[in-house]
């Protein structure tokens, strides 16, 4: 199986190709077109901020390509907001595969810090991407805006609020979570993706 | 809801993990890797793994072994010790490690702090201190407690927090090593100032002391490691006690 991480301008993406090594799938960390659409598999992750990744995307001509994908693909934090409709973070407009626009966290508690960063549970679980897991499962969370709730949302998180913790539409999966650092859990979800 | 996080800290000196009493005493407790993949297995939330060494010989930090570390490790992970500047933390975050810890070159030059969140984000800049109490008056100390600076715990962090910190790592030096308990009151005082998560380390001794950072001190997380290395807690049963103390914990 080709599986292809797209190359752009976010941080952490060698923590997904690790984690693809750990399920046994060695992935190709790349930018170019034909790879791309020719791999059975897109992963689209990483960790920044919304509109220097969203202007490097489409300097690079990575927003058509991205949208011209019809394998499945995996977008994970950044990366799934970029996929959203328009993101908060600098006003920035974005992909629009999903029809949701992505915005702050406004808490009300001291105690509810932002970002949040650590362990959060999934539920209300929608797809196949959950698979083989139990009605509610802790994951990796960083990240400061969120997806409301909306027709694509297949994982409920609470933080603040009720949000989306994973989207799907079509061909594309998305979470809000980090898989590749969630533990067993999220080795769980990446092979689930790998299968589709 | 959001889960408090238990947090085994490996202190690395030569590759080999080492624990000190009240920061001498050095004593081995094991491989990093090894040790860290247990940890991850167990439960464990997160792993730090601070190059003690680094800052006081002035010595660049360990990228090959975070290199390995990010291979075989499925959990976030943090690495510290001897980061001066931003080139450091590219090549530790290049390496594959989630989040940076910076200590005494923050103290040194706060701007690191800003230059840490505006080029990779605040959630990858952990930044440390280090703190003894003398006379009610909490202190930061220096090249992993060695040397005393005149700046107070709590407007420092409040300046690491305005600055772009993501974290902060406060490490008691009154509590490190002894098993007493976490400073609590201290601890309380900076979650309940500060807007970003407090992670308490120094003072495990029992697991009714983790309860207590969390309830009294109102910590995010709690770092511990000898009680985590010489087996006198395990981390499983650690998460199953919280739970029963109704702290949210991920089991």
């Amino acid at each position: 199986m080709q599986v292809a991480i797209v190359k752009y301008n976010a941080g952490n993406i060698r923590s997904v190709l690790n984690a693809l090594h750990r399920c046994g799938v060695e992935a190709v960390l790349t930018d170019d077109v034909e790879t791309l659409m020719s791999a059975d598999k897109v992963i689209f992750p990483g960790q920044g901020e919304a509109r220097t990744t969203m202007t490097y995307l489409r300097q690079h001509r990575l927003d058509e390509v991205i949208l011209g994908l019809r394998q499945p693909v995996l977008g994970i934090c950044i990366g799934m907001q970029l996929l959203c409709r328009h993101s908060e973070e600098e006003d920035t407009d974005c992909l629009g595969v999903f029809d949701v626009d992505v915005v702050k966290f406004r808490p009300t508690r001291h105690e509810d810090k932002v970002p949040q960063m650590g362990w959060n549970t999934i539920g209300d679980l929608k797809s196949d991407l959950f698979k083989g897991l139990s009605k509610e499962e802790f994951v990796y969370f960083v990240h400061s805006f969120y997806a409301p709730l909306c027709d694509d949302t297949i994982a409920t998180t609470n933080y603040v609020q009720p949000y989306s913790s994973a989207l799907h539409r079509d061909n594309f999966y998305a979470t809000q979570f980090h898989p590749e650092k969630s533990g067993a859990v999220g080795e769980r979800i990446i092979r689930n993706f790998l299968e589709m | 809801m959001l889960a408090k996080r238990i947090i085994p800290c490996l202190d690395i000196k030569d590759g080999q993990t080492v624990k000190g009493v009240n920061f001498v005493n050095l004593q081995q407790a094991g491989d990093p890797i090894a040790l860290g993949k247990a940890y991850s297995e167990q439960g464990a939330d997160e792993l730090v793994y601070l190059d003690i060494t680094a800052s006081h010989e002035g010595r660049k930090t360990f990228t090959q072994l975070v290199s390995r570390i990010a291979e075989e490790i499925n959990i976030p992970f943090t690495v510290g010790g001897g980061i001066n500047e931003l080139a450091d933390v590219d090549c530790l975050l290049s390496a594959g490690a989630d989040k940076v810890s910076i200590n005494s070159a923050a103290l040194r030059r706060p701007e690191l702090i800003d230059e840490i969140a505006r080029h990779f984000g605040s959630q990858v800049c952990v930044v440390a201190i280090d703190a003894k109490e003398t006379d009610g008056q909490w202190r930061c100390y220096l090249n992993g407690g060695r040397v005393e600076t005149e700046r107070d715990l709590f407007d420092w962090a409040l300046e690491a927090n305005r600055r772009g910190a993501g974290e902060i790592l406060f490490t008691s030096m009154n509590h490190d090593g002894v098993k007493q308990g976490f400073a609590n009151t201290a601890l309380s005082r900076l979650a309940d100032e500060l807007t970003i998560p407090v992670i308490a380390s120094g003072g495990a001794g029992s697991m009714e002391h983790f309860r207590d950072a969390f309830t009294q001190g109102h910590a995010d997380a709690a770092l511990a490691a000898s009680v985590f290395h010489f087996g006198e807690i395990g981390i499983r049963e650690l998460k199953e006690y919280l739970k029963q103390q109704n702290i949210t914990v991920r089991l």
